[in-house]
């Protein structure tokens, strides 16, 4: 008997020391004055370094360290950042802009125009290295008159560009810190750097001398490392935590000490075709399958049915830009399918892959239920799942595939949503061509009125949805858990987390 | 003893040499880019290819492998191509964490299944024996990811005591780091304990019956006396030889947990970096996990004539 008894207590006692520490290490956050955010961080940023990085995620974070000449509004818009004002000529070849009066870098020296021009200069590849972005081929010259004016000319019209002068396609940088951008970021946002550490944390700090006086009203936000949805909800729910998307089955477990938020990505889930390879060149076989899949349970099964559907490559969130009569262009209707498969020699149906990445379960998810789908009209898909380096070289890079499975995260300018489809884009992955759609592009590109340019944008996204390059499912959305000690959550039509905005809830 | 070390350590470097030549090939048939797999599809051409040169990603493989080789030779692990680091303080960043997970693990392994081998085996064929032998058999089937979720499950979402991805570093938070580690550690030792207790109750039993046990007991020596200094002195020696191969597998089922359990170690960093192609840091960590392995075979060489010395290093 005495051995049973020896047993229970070591177990006991283990079970003790666990809820001990455990516990101990929990409730030290409690009681503090919420002036401090944690913020869940899902992935690693690329680089800190803003000309170099690319990833949505990145932006997420380190919008709110730096700034461009304009900065993002929450109505997909632009408005004046480092610059103060901005002109363009009539031609729209030239923008003229004035410095802000007093803005400084977070190490205090003020920004100069020497320092906007640097920043051009690096990422065009005008001071010497390689081209960073390819503003390169937009960009003419960038010249400063005076101390607190700057000139940029461009090679030819183009309309989009003041929506690429934000910190995502062109920061502005100190030209002092030029080798250290990567490791010891230097901006002029609302928030200064202090340290990063890969898969653990990034920190940030108020900027005490940031140019709009009333912002931020934190004094310190921790992007904190959490790849995992279950665990992330479940610091959620213990305070960990304070902002953080949930997946929507965990939506109820967390409400009770947080608002949820929902939120349109602006991104665009698709199924796209290699329009190159048989049997997607035939425009029909494309439009059949469109016929088949069912958005809305593809939405279902992957995003729990938290999504819009969309007609085209364009999501609502884009606002006057979005062409909402194209959504339920493809009702499901098998018999229509199936016509136009037999129209096109495919009566009997055919078989084809769906390569799919494996590094989020969405897309196998949404494969599963096309795949189960496409049965109905003879077509037989079967669902290939790689790893996401293997599918950015295959099916990205060498595009070989059939069909697969993606998203694109949107981004404020509704032409570089667009761009990929264009015949000669170098994104352009679906290997898409119509001469229609090219020419509304470059009309688009020259056209200075911003409601001509909507117009031709529409007619545009009706091209893409006719013509279906690809079956546009739809734009998931984001549940944010907010701690309910905070308020003045800002949504955004691309990634940016605008901490600048959040402050304590009394 | 001298020629004993020498030849260890030329069939260390032997061994690491052998390691880094496979990661390399290895490298070769893997496909995919790290610049691509780090900016993603919406990566503007220009800097992609900007960047490789950068990084100098647009050299023949076998250069780039030269030039880390060479650097490895001068002590330099090289600079991490996603995390625009050096390896060096990438390991080095995550060398506590895993370290003490590993050490805890161990320590729960040695201090649950040596009391428990010993008692199963004093109490040999009764049901309690019996229940334990169940148990642990349980023990060594259920992988160690999975036990590692139903722990989270049990400990995160049923009693609320632990919140997994919460880590703080020893320095910051003694408490904390204990209570982050200790559930990820008995995830590792579970099934090492079902291991070590077998061995240790099968050495005792065994031990328990030689002629020098009852020569102790019939000159007069105390029970506890006669299992502590004759029985499992001896009957230890079976289980250092596992307790070895279990500081090795403590060591690989630290890269498992990890994952589970959202801990920043080594195991993390290890996957990270094979899925975004990240060369240098993959060689460097896969050299380190060599290393200790060969380290750790060492130290259990010598502690075998320590615990019995009519075993020699030769």
């Amino acid at each position: 008997m005495r051995k049973v008894w020896v047993m229970s207590v070591t177990f006991a006692m283990l079970i003790l020391l666990i809820s001990g520490c455990s516990s101990n290490g929990q409730t030290k956050k409690q009681g503090e004055a919420k002036k401090e955010i944690t913020v869940r961080m899902m992935a690693d940023p690329d680089y800190l370094d803003p000309h170099k990085a690319t990833a949505s995620l990145t932006f997420q974070m380190l919008l709110n360290v730096y700034e461009g000449l304009m900065k993002p509004t929450p109505n997909g818009g632009v408005e004046p950042a480092v610059a103060e004002s901005d002109k363009i000529s009539k031609d729209g070849l030239t923008y003229t802009f004035k410095l802000r009066k007093g803005i400084k870098f977070h190490d205090g020296n003020p920004v100069t125009v020497d320092d906007v021009k640097y920043s051009f200069d690096r990422l065009t590849g005008q001071s010497g290295g390689a081209p960073l972005s390819d503003l390169s081929q937009i960009i003419k010259s960038v010249k400063t008159p005076d101390q607190e004016t700057i000139v940029i000319s461009l090679k030819k019209a183009y309309s989009p560009f003041l929506s690429q002068l934000t910190a995502m396609n062109a920061a502005i940088l100190e030209k002092s810190n030029d080798s250290k951008q990567n490791t010891h970021p230097i901006g002029t946002g609302p928030f200064k750097f202090v340290e990063y550490k890969p898969q653990n944390k990034l920190v940030l700090e108020k900027f005490a001398d940031y140019w709009d006086e009333d912002l931020p009203y934190l004094n310190k936000v921790t992007f904190s490392y959490q790849p995992d949805d279950d665990a992330a909800s479940l610091s959620v729910k213990s305070g960990n935590l304070d902002l953080s998307g949930v997946t929507a089955n965990k939506v109820d477990e967390v409400k009770t000490n947080n608002n949820i938020i929902e939120q349109n990505n602006n991104a665009v889930f698709l199924m796209g075709f290699n329009n190159d390879k048989k049997p997607f060149n035939d425009e029909r076989v494309r439009q059949a399958i469109s016929y088949v899949v069912n958005k809305d349970d593809v939405i279902d099964a992957a995003f729990s049915g938290h999504g819009s559907k969309l007609g085209s490559n364009m999501s609502p969130a884009m606002g006057k830009y979005f062409n909402k009569d194209l959504v339920d262009y493809y009702q499901p209707n098998i018999k229509k399918a199936k016509a136009l498969l037999k129209e096109a020699g495919y009566g009997n149906g055919f078989s084809m892959t769906i390569t799919v990445s494996s590094h989020n379960k969405v897309y196998s998810e949404a494969a599963q239920v096309i795949a189960e789908e496409l049965k109905e009209v003879g077509i037989d898909a079967k669902i290939n799942v790689i790893e996401w380096a293997k599918w950015l070289d295959d099916v990205y890079k060498k595009k070989n595939y059939e069909a697969t499975i993606i998203d694109f995260t949107g981004t404020i300018s509704p032409f570089e949503m667009l761009s990929r489809y264009q015949t000669n884009d170098p994104s352009n992955m679906m290997n898409f061509s119509d001469s229609q759609f090219d020419s509304l592009m470059k009309q688009a590109m020259k056209e200075n009125d911003d409601d001509q340019r909507a117009s031709l944008y529409k007619q545009a996204q009706k091209v893409l949805t006719e013509k279906a390059p690809a079956v546009f499912i739809c734009d998931y959305q984001t549940e944010w858990a907010l701690n309910k000690q905070f308020t003045g959550f800002k949504q955004y039509p691309i990634y940016y987390l605008d901490m600048a905005h959040i402050k304590p809830a009394n | 003893m001298l020629a004993y070390i020498i030849r260890r350590l030329g069939l260390l470097i032997l061994t690491l040499v052998f390691i880094s030549i496979i990661t390399f090939l290895v490298f070769q048939i893997l496909p995919g880019d790290p610049v691509q797999t780090m900016l993603g599809p919406d990566a503007d051409p220009i800097r992609i290819k900007t960047l490789r040169h950068q990084l100098g990603l647009d050299q023949p493989l076998y250069i780039q492998y030269g030039h880390l080789i060479e650097g490895f030779i001068r002590g330099d692990l090289g600079q991490s191509i996603r995390f625009s680091m050096p390896v060096r303080d990438l390991i080095f960043d995550r060398l506590p964490l895993t370290l003490s997970l590993a050490f805890m693990s161990l320590i729960i392994v040695i201090f649950v299944s040596i009391p428990l081998g010993v008692i199963a085996a004093r109490r040999e064929n009764s049901w309690g024996d019996l229940l334990l032998s169940i148990f642990t058999q349980f023990g060594m089937a259920i992988p160690s990811f999975f036990m590692g979720m139903i722990l989270i499950l049990l400990f995160g979402s049923v009693f609320s005591l632990f919140s997994p991805g919460s880590y703080v570093p020893w320095s910051e938070d003694f408490w904390g780091a204990l209570g982050s580690l200790l559930l990820p550690a008995l995830t590792i030792a579970i099934p090492q304990i079902a291991v070590s207790y077998r061995y240790v109750r099968n050495g005792v039993i065994e031990q328990g019956q030689m002629d020098y046990v009852r020569t102790a007991r019939g000159k007069g020596a105390s029970e506890w006396k006669t299992l502590s200094h004759h029985i499992l002195r001896n009957s230890l020696i079976p289980v250092l030889t596992i307790l070895g191969l279990i500081l090795a597998e403590v060591v690989a089922g630290t890269i498992v947990v990890e994952q589970v359990f959202s801990l920043p170690g080594i195991g993390q960093l290890l996957i990270t970096s094979v899925s975004y192609r990240d060369f240098p840091v993959v060689q460097g960590l896969v050299l380190y996990i060599a290393f200790v392995i060969v380290v750790i075979n060492f130290l259990v060489d010598i502690l075998y004539s320590v615990l019995d010395p009519r075993i020699r290093l030769k």
